[in-house]
């Protein structure tokens, strides 16, 4: 009986989480296109309900009901198999997500690890898209996203270790729990160069301007889904908009302290206390999605050899800098 | 009981899937079941309390290593390699070596020459997590050899830019 009750206590969370995700992704997408015409003197998206805030469903219902095309020498089962694997890739690391005090799926130690682990297998959705298409243009793209998520992986998993040596674990909630007790109150300050490598992989990680070369749309039509349509191809986008989603948390779980407060700030406006966490994880969130779309909208794409030699040639070695500093200074304090 | 059939799971699937992976004509299926090997492999792992293991399982061989091969395959001819017969003229060699080879283990299994059954027991782990007991053998225990290891990974980082690289400046 505790068991059968376990299980649906889980299944109810896992019900709220995706639904809420799918929700944001959903109007992530409205925000973006309003967030971007804005810093582009335009009026963004407004014709489809009330300042167009209907857009996503209209944009769903027509993605939903388009004609799925399917090329004739494409390898037909992994052209299925692909955005399949690329949604299930981003959905999974969902799971273990604190999103405030005690509201995670999964409690497990190796919370940074498993999303390491499920944001590379995000990689294989791509290049298997880009190889069965049988399409030059996937072709390249899937060719250029293996080359990227290799190189920036790394950097992303090594700045990731200052934040472990410091909060001394895996596990997303103690990180957060070690920075509220910290002198800063947040890992962002003492982690600069960890933080400025995160924020660069991150977005690189996520195929997302100025990195999406993968999906240049200039050079290589849209890049590896460029013979996707109709539901397949919503399900890369949405694959797309749930690793932003995923990054975006762990800048905010593992740097700008999760759901907690500075202890300096609370004791300057005692009455902040009373927000609930869920509320300042979200803001927290959101900012770092709007980071996302400032980035979007104000830098060029990089040059492939240029995205490769920022990787290893400047991030690497800082990420690596950054480990040794931390270490000193934890074995200093 | 329940034990015996989640083993007995890992290990049917995960023999049948590497006969599937060799089998395969085609390299980029034989990649993609490749791939649910490797996550078997981790399922198992994780039934023996070794996390960390597991995670290092999908990030290395599932995120890096398989991802480059992917990256090699795609830049052969597939459409030519389709078209070829399935064993090259070579294949009794190889054939010789491969039953040699499974002598070789067959003996070594039945002989039950294993390794000294190190002084850590499960409980150890389950106490202290495994990423930290993993830790403290492989930093305090087992320093020397595997700084050895990482120097001759760091050998073959450098041979391999030396032979990339078609004259050095």
């Amino acid at each position: 009986m505790e068991l059968l009750w376990e299980i649906s206590i889980i299944v109810i969370k896992i019900v709220v989480v995706v639904s809420v995700v799918m929700f944001h992704v959903a109007y992530a997408t409205y925000f973006e296109r309003k967030v971007i015409g804005r810093m582009q003197m335009r009026m963004g998206p407004k014709e489809v309900g009330p300042l167009g805030i209907l857009q996503p469903v209209a944009d769903g219902i027509k993605s939903f009901f388009k004609e799925d095309i399917i090329p004739l020498n494409s390898d037909k089962p992994v052209f299925y198999l692909a955005p399949v694997i690329s949604i299930m890739a981003a959905m999974s690391a969902l799971a273990v997500i604190p999103f405030f005090d005690g509201f995670i799926i999964s409690n497990i130690n190796l919370g940074i690890l498993f999303i390491l682990a499920m944001s590379s297998l995000g990689a294989y959705g791509i290049v298997l898209a880009g190889w069965a298409s049988n399409s030059k243009y996937a072709f390249l793209g899937g060719l250029r996203s293996a080359a990227q998520v290799i190189s920036y992986e790394v950097s992303l998993g090594l700045s990731l270790v200052g934040v472990m040596l410091l909060a001394g674990s895996f596990n997303l909630n103690d990180i957060v729990e070690a920075q509220s007790s910290s002198v800063f109150g947040f890992y962002a300050i003492p982690q600069i160069l960890g933080f400025f490598v995160f924020i660069v992989s991150a977005v690189a990680e996520t195929n997302r301007p100025p990195f999406d070369l993968p999906e240049a749309e200039s050079e290589l039509v849209a890049g590896y889904f460029a013979e996707y349509s109709g539901f397949r191809f919503a399900l890369f986008m949405a694959a797309e908009y749930i690793g932003m989603i995923i990054m975006s948390s762990l800048a905010v779980l593992c740097f700008l302290g999760g759901w907690t407060v500075p202890y300096y700030v609370l004791y300057l406006f005692p009455f902040l206390g009373a927000v609930p966490g869920v509320v300042w994880f979200i803001l927290k969130l959101y900012a770092c999605i709007f980071f996302y779309y400032w980035i979007r909208a104000t830098l060029p794409r990089f040059r492939y050899d240029q995205l490769m030699a920022l990787g290893w040639k400047l991030l690497i070695p800082l990420s690596l800098l950054n480990i040794l500093i931390t270490g000193i200074a934890k074995l200093i304090i | 009981m329940l034990n015996q059939i989640i083993f007995g799971y890992f290990a049917v699937t995960m023999i049948s899937l590497a006969l599937i992976v060799i089998t395969r004509k085609n390299i980029m299926h034989s990649i993609v079941y490749m791939l649910i090997l490797f996550f078997h492999i981790a399922g198992l792992y994780l039934f023996l309390n070794a996390e960390f293991l597991a995670a290092i399982q999908i990030i290395v061989y599932a995120g890096a290593i398989m991802v480059l091969f992917l990256f090699v395959i795609m830049l052969l001819n597939l459409r030519e390699e389709l078209r070829k017969s399935r064993f090259a003229i070579t294949w009794p060699i190889g054939a010789i070596f491969v039953v040699l080879s499974a002598v070789m283990i067959i003996i070594s299994v039945f002989g039950n020459r294993f390794a000294n059954v190190g002084n850590v027991k499960i409980s150890d782990i389950e106490k202290v997590g495994h990423t930290v007991a993993v830790g403290k053998l492989l930093f305090v225990e087992y320093l020397f050899p595997f700084e050895v290891a990482s120097l001759i990974l760091l050998v073959a980082i450098v041979g391999a830019i030396v032979l990339a690289k078609k004259e050095i400046k």
